[in-house]
């Protein structure tokens, strides 16, 4: 439904509150009428392009252009409110340079690796890329291709991804960006609780006495959940913000107790914090004994790094994740060491905020909020530090209801609703199933009416590893869409650009610009991107969003789904699974990956005459059915009875998102409480329903250090970030001039005294130099950040800069997410 | 005059793509491997003088520095001339009444606490050209 005069004066005319509410609209009056204008602009709602806050904006269309955007009043998350990048999401389908044509590098007419980009036609550019992946599957089999995804790509085009990549070429080669973003807050909630994706809501930042960020700059990140968090802590008596980070950021500037600790000790901090509970007699020991079992993690696990690195080879239990049962007394005794003296000495914050901060945890009487983003889940001990802060609510019993709420930011605007929900990465099926259960690949199997066997069952090459391969020359064709991993991926100097410009390899990058990581490729496909294309998104908080397609997209530019589904289109079973495999599905033979992956029966299920009228939808007429209606309910399919429930298609076109599971027709605002969550037995109170006993996990972790640390060459922690103006790669921001006057180029944030060792100044260009290689830029002493002596901060926006030519890829071994927050760095004149 | 726009966007689309078929190039300009550059001093807040809107839900830009000024607990210095009771004598713009409203739509006579942190949408510019133009057209009929 369009929000258009006429269809406005109408609904108003009639005052039907049932056709309002059928055309998701409510009609209250208010400003924002005042706002929504002139007869000749459509407005209609759609997610913001950017974080995963989630927030809803109406998009004013006018003659085939996008020519207004607006925050949108009805929208629960945001309530008409935007951020500087969500008040200027009109113009960034309008960079001069979009890409409107296939690009092919190419010399005398044909393929070459050294050539240069020439336009093709999208027939050409199909036959070079599937002549290049036919050679690799026929000599290197299904390991030798892969897809490195998005959390940005729609629900949808996650979903026909995966599909494509595990069932089409039986290669679990697939994984998103989402895995720099969020594998460690996965990982912590599969370890924990068994099934992702935060218990609380965003209603928790009205309800809650006390807000405590860990690694989280929200001020920049999340600006319009600060601006809940700021109006509760401005109107709310007695309430406190508590806010933990490496170096003092403009959330500091709402702190009650501001803490700048060395990178690392939040692990002790958080130990400490457990410590303190148990030692003030404060554990809820009723909770604890009903809901809660406890563990512990095995120790020495190494850093993610090659297998032949040394720190690999010193580490007792590379990778382990394994859990031991402990008793309470043992994971008493486990804490005992983190006492207040020895944390304040480790961690370098004053006794008095730690004890402070840890006070707030242990009084009953006060709800507490954990928020926490890329400090947490950006940590070589990422997986454990999530848990650690689930220890902390578990002892308590402050978790699960409104205010009490230990939750999760997400980065990207769907790296919830796509990366995770629909599982796009190596190890993950939808809805929480995973490649290496034999039970949840015959489920996807029958949804999917695929023969037994048809999806591997060993984990695929993720995020890091991928590049690793690229370099080594094991994966050979590969395919890249909605990021820009070249300037995004740790190390890009040893193992990214290497990688994509290995001979061996044939790499595609969709994307609607020339961005870094397009120019690093053999084949550029240009891509529609957010309102050309009718879309899903999932938010933080489980609330599932759709929009309709407003615009067209320029020349030649394809969606992400068009792409996968048409290439789908070139090959025939026999050349992506083999000829014996085929041979034990006889009624598949001679089919194409189309015909067995879209044209089954669901996905091409509902006619065209389900598509909103008067809304573009390129990609429905192209195939000749509502495509995304038929992806979503057969993706929809895993999730229904299995605690990941999602409304029927139409309904999301009409609400400003729901939360799941949604169940009856209603959303669930806090998973796990009975009255809350339908999912919970009646009389329980609580039910951890993700592992078989309905208990959560406590899981002891204790502080190890990073594995690399400033020395005498190498002086200074460099850390790595965001700025709220940009997003991060800048590949949209940058090309709306408003957004980059607002903070045109990176600079390296550092502590005056530092600077004047160092005999340079403010404003200097320098170069910043760690062990994998050097990048130039200024130093900034002043502005919004302010770090302490030994670290220095630089966000990574800059396409100038390239700031991961310097970061290291050690990962946290469970989760295999970078840490982009540590590393070693030297900074001369330049 | 509004088909002048469509066929003025029109064109302007087209010859984007002619141009960049012809000279493809990242915001960087140099090839990823090849050393950074950094072409630009620090020239923060240099734009001065008010700012037209592209259209009117965009948040006014800031024509002035803000480099100095505090904005926490305990203080807003912005409010110091753009609140409704400075604004007249500080001869400078009032906020936006919706500033005004809570997030339940209730009238306040102080800054919503939703709005407190202005330079969440209010940004000031420097004084340097886009790195790519974009062709963006506003729409003044809304």
């Amino acid at each position: 439904m369009t929000i258009s005069e006429s269809r406005r004066t109408f609904l108003k005319a009639t005052a039907a509150a049932a056709t309002a509410s059928t055309a998701g609209l409510s009609l209250t009056p208010g400003p924002a009428d005042a706002q929504v204008g002139g007869p000749d602009i459509r407005w209609d709602k759609a997610p913001c392009r950017f974080c995963g806050t989630g927030c809803t904006v109406l998009v004013g269309t006018k003659d085939g252009r996008v020519v207004a955007t607006q925050g949108d009043p009805q929208a629960e998350v945001n309530r008409g409110l935007n951020c500087v990048k969500g008040y200027f999401l009109s113009k960034i389908m309008y960079g001069k340079d979009r890409l409107t044509q296939p690009l092919l590098r190419m010399r005398d007419g044909e393929y070459a690796k050294d050539g240069d980009f020439e336009p093709i036609s999208w027939d050409q550019a199909f036959d070079i890329m599937a002549e290049k992946w036919k050679e690799t599957l026929s000599s290197k089999g299904p390991e030798g291709v892969g897809m490195f995804g998005s959390g940005q790509w729609t629900v949808w085009e996650g979903y026909a991804a995966s599909k494509l990549m595990k069932a089409g070429f039986r290669s679990n080669n697939i994984d998103p960006n989402a895995r720099h973003c969020m594998a460690s807050a996965v990982m912590g909630f599969m370890r924990s609780f068994g099934v992702d994706e935060p218990m609380g809501c965003y209603d928790d930042l009205e309800a809650a006495d006390t807000f405590v960020l860990w690694g989280s700059n929200m001020a920049e990140m999340h600006p319009i959940l600060w601006s809940r968090l700021t109006d509760t802590r401005l109107t709310k008596k007695d309430c406190q913000v508590h806010v933990l980070s490496t170096f003092e950021h403009r959330s500091f500037e709402l702190a009650d107790n501001g803490m700048v600790f060395t990178p690392q000790t939040d692990l002790a901090i958080l130990n400490y914090i457990a410590n303190h509970i148990i030692q003030t007699g404060s554990v809820d020991e009723e909770f604890l004994s009903k809901h809660v079992n406890i563990t512990k993690t095995a120790q020495d696990i190494g850093y993610g790094l090659r297998d032949e690195h040394p720190l690999q080879l010193a580490a007792a239990n590379p990778n382990s994740g394994e859990l031991t049962p402990i008793s309470f007394n043992e994971y008493a005794e486990s804490v005992k060491p983190y006492t207040l003296d020895y944390t304040a000495e480790l961690s370098g914050v004053p006794a008095e905020k730690l004890e402070k901060l840890a006070q707030q945890y242990a009084d009953p009487d006060r709800k507490v909020m954990s928020l926490w983003t890329m400090g947490f889940n950006q940590h070589t001990r990422g997986s454990w530090v999530n848990s650690l802060m689930y220890n902390v609510h578990l002892l308590t019993g402050k978790i699960s209801e409104p205010g009490n709420s230990p939750f999760s930011l997400t980065g990207q605007p769907s790296a919830c609703g796509t990366a995770r929900e629909v599982g796009t990465f190596a190890h993950r099926l939808p809805a929480d199933y995973v490649v290496t259960n034999p039970e949840h690949r015959a489920k996807a199997e029958k949804i999917w009416k695929l023969p037994e066997g048809t999806i591997p069952d060993k984990v695929g090459f993720h995020a890091v590893q991928q590049n690793r391969m690229l370099n080594d020359g094991v994966l050979n064709a590969y395919w890249v869409q909605c990021n820009n991993n070249m300037q995004a991926a740790p190390n890009m100097n040893e193992e990214g650009w290497p990688g994509y410009r290995n001979p061996d390899n044939f790499v595609t990058v969709s994307d609607p610009y020339p961005t870094v990581t397009a120019m690093s490729a053999d084949l550029i496909l240009p891509t529609a991107m957010w309102v050309e294309k009718e879309g899903c998104y999932g938010n933080a908080e489980r609330r599932t969003q759709m929009w309709r397609q407003q615009v067209h997209a320029p020349g030649e530019a394809k969606s992400d789904l068009w792409q996968l589904m048409e290439f789908s289109k070139r090959f025939t079973v026999e050349e992506a699974w083999g000829e014996d495999f085929v041979a034990t599905a006889p009624d598949m033979a001679g089919k194409t990956l189309y015909d067995v992956l879209f044209n089954n029966g669901n996905v091409d299920k509902f006619p065209l005459s389900e598509i909103q009228h008067g809304h573009p939808n390129d990609d429905a007429n192209h195939f000749g059915f509502y495509v995304q209606k038929g992806l979503f309910e057969e993706y929809a399919e895993f999730g229904r009875g299995h605690g990941h429930d999602l409304a029927p298609f139409e309904r999301y076109h009409e609400e400003r998102g729901l939360r799941w599971p949604v169940v009856d027709g209603k959303e669930t605002r806090w998973r796990y409480r009975e009255g809350h969550d339908p999912y919970v037995e009646a009389g329980s109170e609580l039910q951890f329903y993700g592992f078989p006993d309905k208990k959560a996990k406590i899981i002891f972790a204790p502080y190890e250090a990073p594995p690399e640390v400033p020395d005498e060459e190498y002086d200074l922690w460099f850390c790595t970030g965001r700025v709220l103006e940009h997003w991060h790669s800048g590949s949209m921001t940058r090309r709306v001039p408003e957004l980059h006057r607002s903070f045109p180029l990176a600079v390296l944030y550092m502590h005056p005294d530092d600077v004047a060792d160092r005999d340079l100044r403010h404003g200097q260009e320098i170069k910043i130099k760690t062990r994998r290689g050097e990048v130039t830029s200024r130093i900034m002493t002043k502005g919004r950040n302010k770090v302490p002596r030994g670290l220095v901060f630089m966000p990574w926006f800059d396409e100038g800069q390239l700031t991961n030519k310097l970061t290291l890829d050690a990962t946290c071994p469970l989760s295999k997410q970078t840490d982009f927050k540590k590393c070693a760095c030297k900074v001369e004149r330049a | 005059m509004k088909k002048t726009i469509v066929l003025v966007a029109a064109l302007l689309t087209a010859l984007g793509s002619i141009t960049l078929a012809q000279e493809l190039r990242d915001l960087r300009g140099t090839p990823p491997d090849a050393p950074s550059v950094v072409n630009m001093s620090l020239q923060w807040e240099g734009r001065e003088g008010r700012m037209v809107r592209n259209y009117r839900q965009q948040p006014p830009l800031i024509p002035h520095s803000i480099t100095q000024y505090q904005i926490d607990l305990r203080t807003n210095q912005c409010l110091s001339c753009h609140d409704w009771t400075k604004a007249g004598e500080r001869n400078a713009p009032t906020l936006s009444m919706t500033h005004y409203l809570d997030r339940e739509g209730n009238e306040l006579d102080h800054i919503a606490g939703t709005r407190y942190f202005c330079n969440q949408c209010h940004v000031p510019q420097a004084d340097t050209p886009p790195l790519v133009e974009n062709v963006f057209v506003p729409s003044h009929g809304n």
